[in-house]
């Protein structure tokens, strides 16, 4: 399904990443940003932050609610998104492309192999 | 859990619209259904359908009715005249908030509290405990109604179209309570929660889905969540209970002064106000505008030079005004128009500025 694509890997915290060699684009998925509602905030890391896997990089903000954004894998943040300081909504309007959040430098290439293909991350979202 | 929250008679019919539902006060409420920013401008724009039958309604009534509500509120009861609703607030003898009530006049003899949803059994219990040595029956007759409220500029020509009756010269804060709308026999009170004109309609529980479908049909109505309507009522500074008002805080505090009529003889809590009123009032209710992107939300500490002053009651992004917004008591001093706090976000601190409010006021 589209709003799933195959060439990403998933967190059960419905963030996604994209992989290229040893670095990961990473959002959040079409079902996190819907849930979510209209986002008018994103609080984002430096560049040049450690972060770890499972443990929260940066916030998101709807109207209605703050949630937290978990990173997908350990590493170092080398890119930030910048155009989510100006125009937030990309994370409704496009979650996986103008929508994407940080690149990290993976330290630990072997945690891409916890994530959940979108197979199965749709399994997971459905059962919820 | 789920199995002990009520549910609204258009239950059903929120979820074939596809609306978020969420616990509430005790019930499953739609929160939102198409996105909170549009249901929040389509109630500024145009109009919008809320279900907002989780509020509570409680019945007055007997020979001492008058004397009763004028002895357990804090507003002048006595200058209503039938059909006429007033703003109100039951308050404890420490002149603090059991509750904030819409007091609406059948008769002399009987009057109709529209009260919060988290509220009313606390209220119906308190009332009834206040009763001794009144002429008067207490009744919680939640049961009995379903709310609808239609908001914005189109509701009220919407609301027309669906009625005989001529309901548009209905003033501000008056209802009429023999109205069929849609077929529907409804209490129509031209009040609201949203800042913009509108009216809220009381009517049966097995006739609200008839009536709102009646309503979509006629004119397209948004359907609007929770989360519009506390958007949308905190752009108006409209106070929530739980929130910007509780049993710790006074009407005087919350800058609600206006509705406390200390002249209009002994009420509960009158002692305590007049009080406060002739010490002078320590903190204040105050409306601020983050000078940030950022949410300032509720429960956020603000503070200035190190200190903490208080504590956000409301706070959220205004979808009208493209702000972040909110509300909270702060020491006097620091309430005056102009003053700088700052807000503490993720441990940063954030400037915020205290704001005229209304933050909204609809256009005469």
């Amino acid at each position: 399904m589209a709003n799933y694509p195959d060439d990403l890997q998933y967190t059960k915290d419905h963030e996604w990443i994209r992989i290229t060699g040893d670095t990961g684009r990473v959002g959040i998925t079409f079902y996190a940003q819907e849930s979510l509602g209209d986002v008018v905030y994103v609080d984002l890391p430096k560049v040049g932050t450690t972060v770890k896997a499972n443990e929260p990089f940066g916030s998101v903000e709807s109207v209605k609610a703050v949630s937290e954004l978990f990173s997908p894998v350990s590493g170092e943040v080398i890119e930030i998104n910048a155009k989510l300081a100006d125009a937030p909504e990309l994370v409704n309007s496009s979650p996986y492309d103008e929508g994407w959040m940080i690149v990290i430098k993976l330290s630990q290439t072997s945690e891409v192999d916890a994530l959940l293909s979108a197979a199965e991350y749709e399994d997971f979202i459905n059962e919820k | 859990m789920s199995s002990e929250l009520r549910q609204s008679p258009l239950d059903a019919l929120h979820r074939s619209l596809g609306a978020k539902m969420v616990p509430f006060a005790g019930w499953v409420m739609p929160v939102e259904y198409g996105g909170l920013v549009g249901e929040h401008l389509a109630v500024r724009m145009a109009v919008g359908l809320f279900d907002v039958s989780h509020m509570g309604e409680i019945l007055v009534q007997g020979r001492d009715a008058l004397r009763f509500i004028q002895h357990t509120t804090c507003n002048d009861a006595a200058r209503l005249v039938d059909g006429q609703a007033q703003y109100s607030g039951l308050l404890t003898e420490q002149g603090t908030f059991v509750d904030d009530i819409l007091v609406h006049r059948f008769a002399e003899d009987t009057y109709f509290l529209c009260v919060n949803a988290a509220n009313t059994t606390k209220d119906a219990d308190w009332l009834t405990r206040q009763a001794t040595g009144f002429d008067v029956n207490v009744r919680d007759v939640s049961a009995e109604y379903a709310q609808l409220a239609v908001q914005g500029p189109r509701a009220v020509a919407l609301v027309q179209s669906l009625t005989v009756e001529d309901i548009t010269s209905l003033g501000y804060y008056r209802f009429r309570r023999d109205v069929v709308v849609a077929g529907v026999p409804t209490l129509v009170a031209r009040t609201g929660y949203t800042g913009e004109d509108g009216f809220e309609l009381y009517c049966a529980p097995g006739d609200a889905a008839r009536l709102w479908t009646a309503l979509t049909e006629a004119g397209n109505p948004t359907p609007c969540g929770l989360g519009a309507r506390n958007t949308l009522r905190l752009e108006a500074k409209m106070a929530l209970y739980g929130h910007d008002i509780d049993d710790t805080t006074t009407p005087l505090e919350a800058d609600l002064g206006w509705m406390c009529k200390l002249s209009k003889g002994d009420f509960l809590g009158r002692g305590a106000l007049q009080q406060q009123k002739e010490s002078g009032l320590t903190r204040k209710l105050v409306g601020f505008e983050v000078e940030d992107r950022v949410p300032v939300r509720d429960g956020y500490p603000l503070v200035a030079d190190g200190q903490e002053l208080g504590r956000v009651t409301s706070g959220s992004p205004s979808p009208f005004l493209k702000k972040n917004i909110g509300l909270a008591y702060l020491p006097i001093d620091k309430t005056a128009v102009g003053t700088q706090v700052f807000a503490v976000v993720r441990g940063r601190e954030v400037p915020c500025r205290i704001v005229p409010t209304p933050f909204y006021a609809r256009p005469k």
